[in-house]
């Protein structure tokens, strides 16, 4: 099989709309004949079911949460981008397009991106429209900031609550549909399988985390919007719940996994403070602005922050990258992190920190000042650490933040599975190997509002309308798999529970498979995950039944496909023998220690097809081709 | 910097299921960290009591940021626990004292239905919503975002609104298990904003009528939704939402 993008021809500017007119459109009094499944209400989930039920077709929506609102879009603090050029500023849809691709270290294709960047623009209309309270000027405009070392302000937001109000935008757009009878929605429902007969999609198999219940749901396509897989490293920013799980089995019914080792790792969390952790908490970048980052010059050094004389601080970032200092991106504030408390200079309890320091701001510029900034994440950061930033220098350090990896989508968003779209952070399709900031949210709307209501029609058309057509016996046997998999889990009644092995393999893939990488770590990783995951399939411990809510199963099912998971991870990660986007692979390094992109080699997507568990997943290459820009190498000295 | 070590014991209100009765079940926890947050100690609890061959206690929970408005108990009389303006995730135990006793028990209210132990069904909060929480647009066809100015001050009185995560709280700190703060905040962000005018009277009759017939009570002005909702949504609001319905109610 070779994989075809299915890019349109002609000028860039032009591609989507020649795609438009050349794809096909369902008749209006048709569409109600053709019915939908969506995975996941976030911002791309939310977005398409409402979109795609306001055309007319009957939309069903599964959500393992009680509400759609609940989705993990809904913690994006900083906003959103759009090319709107408000500010005069020079910005233009092709800067943005520009930005991003550079951003994603030339790893995205340019159709996409420049797609987006076009759709960016509408988006803030439709969600101006919804009644989303972006921020703004006295004068009653709207307001931009620039975000993520961007040099226009093309940042929206809604204080720091971005991601909570365009997604309440899309929750009351698909509450509406809901109202009218478009659209119904399929709370506490975990995807457990996909139905695939001829090669195509036919519905999903799930199971009601309330009763336990396993039943089948046929459709004419399937479209998944279920997020990213950050929490295979255990602890993430992501919410608790995130997984992997639904694009996995998409993965192993034949949807091919691209590029998955394209890792984010955000530099400014909150450090981890002991073994019970279960999770990271992002604060916002905007503080690297103001703040300075250091470290002590002597490792091991456990005075307090105030008690180290100036001479005695090495501000690492300002001495190492002059020109951009606090402000490098940020995969190069996560890794000069690591690197220095892995020479044991890191601070706190834990050695796992580095300061981040804002006396010097507050000495130029007042306390006032400061505080009206960043009040709010000051405020965040004492409620969870009970320290205050202006009194002590933050502590920070990085966590998983973003997946750019995810399953392969051609121009129309499809899978390598016909019948199965792929939306939002699910899919692998727009930021390359980095996203910028301000990014998630832009693309999980463009994909929902604006790409997969014009393009679904294309692959439907090809579809007879009326009962959806998957066989008795697909759905039959595909519960009877999911029935297995599940008394296989609560059959094994170890002595471990499911955190403490998931805790296991985090802290593999973190130390292995983070964002530095060789290829010794990373063959031990590989080593090490089928053993964990024999340890988890014998020794795993689920109290209950499946025939109940029991979050218990629920946490080991999600383990069960991340162990798998993790095995392609770090053989992506393997193969790619380039340091690239947000990874540093160490062999291929600058004489100065910098990041050495190898477009000669993988200026391609890594498409990896899965062939059954005794054999290794085939690599397709999806070669990146550059017309419009010219792949530039990053520095930022 | 080592951090304070507490002991706290906890009576914690297990159910199996919507229709089994439930009953309060004591545990106790020795030598937690004080900079553990509650949710935390729920998880070494549950590891605690998987591995004595125990079901652990079912609760929701999420982003663990306090944005995503899943998580949510009562702890000792009081939604999402003592800490003003706190949801129960960002609850850390410091604010606790060594060997306090705590009981935690599930969001109550008749429009919600208890799942098992602390988890509760809130989806009559989405049903609201569905009887009019948004502004009727299509996707396509918006103007252009700048064409109507909304005053500054007025977008942030819409956003303080906007601000609500739907967690409930409100109604389970009401004595008449009312959703007025929640649908307050709905109808004020919209009615708020120029966006929202069209639909504004129609809006605020469907929203309180689909309330009531959900089963939540009414307002008698008791306050405690304010003190309890950790996103400070104000009682402003449900001052609003009263004009409105008012108004529409007449004209």
């Amino acid at each position: 099989m070779t994989l075809d993008a299915r890019i349109p021809d002609g000028p860039l500017a032009e591609k989507w709309d020649r795609h438009r007119f050349a794809g096909r459109l369902i008749n209006p009094a048709n569409k109600r004949k053709y019915s939908i499944i969506v995975v996941g209400s976030g911002l791309a989930g939310a977005s398409a079911a409402a979109t795609l039920a306001e055309l007319g077709y009957r939309v069903r929506v599964f959500t393992m949460h009680d509400s759609p609102r609940r989705a993990h879009s809904i913690a994006a603090q900083g906003g959103i981008n759009a090319a709107k050029n408000y500010q005069n500023d020079g910005d233009s849809i092709f800067r943005l397009f520009y930005d991003t691709i550079k951003g994603g270290d030339f790893r995205a294709r340019e159709a996409n991106v420049y797609r987006l960047a076009q759709l960016s623009n509408n988006i803030i209309d439709q969600c101006v429209a919804q009644g989303v309270p972006f921020a703004r000027e006295y004068g009653g405009s709207l307001a931009n900031r620039s975000f993520g070392g961007a040099q226009v302000s093309r940042t929206f937001y809604a204080r720091g609550q971005t991601g909570q109000q365009l997604l309440l935008g899309a929750y009351g757009a698909l509450m509406r549909q809901v109202q009218l009878g478009k659209v119904s929605i399929h709370s506490r429902q975990e995807m457990m399988d996909l139905a695939v007969e001829d090669g195509r999609a036919k519905g999903i198999v799930t199971r009601d985390m309330r009763t336990g219940a396993i039943a089948s749901h046929a459709a004419h396509a399937v479209v998944l919007a279920t997020g990213g897989y950050g929490n295979v490293y255990y602890l993430s920013t992501n919410a608790m719940a995130s997984n992997v799980t639904a694009v996995w089995r998409a993965y192993k019914r034949g949807a091919f996994f691209a590029n998955p080792c394209f890792v984010q790792i955000h530099p400014t969390c909150i450090p981890v403070h002991g073994d019970y952790q279960s999770k990271l908490t992002l604060m916002s970048e905007s503080l690297r602005n103001d703040g300075r980052v250091w470290v002590p010059k002597k490792s091991g050094d456990k005075r307090p922050a105030g008690e180290i004389p100036e001479a005695e601080r090495d501000y690492y970032l300002e001495n190492r990258y002059p020109a951009f200092g606090n402000l490098v991106p940020r995969d190069v504030a996560s890794r000069n992190a690591k690197e220095v408390c892995d020479r044991g200079r890191g601070v706190g309890e834990t050695g796992l920190a580095v300061y981040l320091d804002f006396a010097d701001a507050v000495r130029r510029d007042g306390m006032e000042t400061i505080y009206r900034k960043y009040g709010n994440l000051f405020q965040m950061y004492e409620k969870i650490t009970a320290r205050n930033p202006l009194k002590q220098p933050m502590m920070i350090y990085p966590a998983v933040h973003y997946t750019m990896g995810g399953l392969w989508v051609d121009y129309d968003l499809m899978s390598t599975v016909p019948g199965l779209f792929v939306l939002g952070e699910a899919n692998f399709s727009d930021h390359g190997a980095n996203r910028l900031g301000a990014s998630a949210l832009m693309q999980g709307l463009a994909d929902g509002y604006f790409i997969l209501p014009n393009t679904i029609g294309t692959y439907l058309s090809c579809c007879a309308p009326g009962e959806p057509d998957g066989s008795a016996s697909l759905f039959a046997d595909t519960e009877k798999e999911v029935e297995a998999h599940l008394a296989r889990l609560l059959a094994v009644q170890g002595k471990r529970t499911v955190d403490d092995i998931h805790r296991e393999l985090g802290r593999l893939l973190w130390d292995h498979c983070g964002m530095a990488r060789n290829s010794a770590g990373l063959q031990q990783a590989q080593a090490r995950i089928p053993q964990i995951r024999e340890e988890f399939w014998h020794n795993v411990l689920i109290p209950g039944s499946g025939r109940q809510l029991n979050q218990s199963l629920e946490r080991a099912g999600r383990l069960a496909d991340f162990l798998e998971f993790a095995e392609l991870l770090v053989m992506d990660a393997l193969h790619r023998q380039e340091s690239c986007g947000c990874h540093l692979r160490e062999e291929s390094q600058t004489e100065e220690h910098e990041a050495r992109r190898d477009d000669e080699r993988y200026a391609y997507v890594a498409a990896w097809q899965y062939r059954g568990t005794t054999e290794r997943p085939m690599l397709h290459q999806e070669p990146l081709t550059f017309e419009n820009v010219t792949p530039s190498q990053r520095s930022y000295k | 910097m080592q951090s304070r070590k507490i002991n706290i014991s906890l009576e914690i209100w297990r159910q199996e299921n919507p229709e089994a009765p439930g009953s309060f079940q004591r545990y106790s926890l020795a030598g937690l960290s004080a900079d553990m947050s509650f949710l935390e100690m729920l998880d070494v609890l549950n590891e605690r009591l998987t591995l004595e061959g125990q079901e652990p206690v079912a609760f929701d929970h999420d982003c663990r940021e306090g944005i995503c408005g899943m998580c949510g108990a009562v702890v000792n009389g009081q939604p999402h626990g003592p800490e003003p303006g706190t949801t129960l995730c960002q609850l850390h135990l410091r604010h606790f004292k060594d060997g306090d006793h705590l009981v935690i028990e599930p969001f109550r209210a008749r429009a919600f239905r208890i799942e098992k132990d602390l988890v509760v069904d809130r989806s009559s909060l989405d049903q609201i919503i569905q009887a009019g929480g948004y502004v009727s647009v299509n996707t396509g066809g918006a103007p252009d975002a700048n064409t109507i100015a909304i005053p500054q001050q007025t977008a942030e009185q819409a956003m303080d609104a906007a601000a609500c995560i739907g967690c409930g709280a409100c109604v389970a700190a009401c004595p008449n298990a009312s959703a007025m703060l929640f649908v307050s905040a709905r109808v004020s962000q919209l009615a708020l904003l120029p966006q929202g005018q069209p639909e504004r009277r129609l809006r605020a009759l469907n929203m309180v009528g689909s309330m009531d017939e959900l089963g939540f009570g009414n307002c008698s002005n008791e306050r405690e939704c304010e003190a309890a909702c950790p996103k400070g949504i104000s009682i402003r609001h449900i001052a609003r939402l009263n004009r409105e319905f008012l108004k529409a109610a007449l004209f």
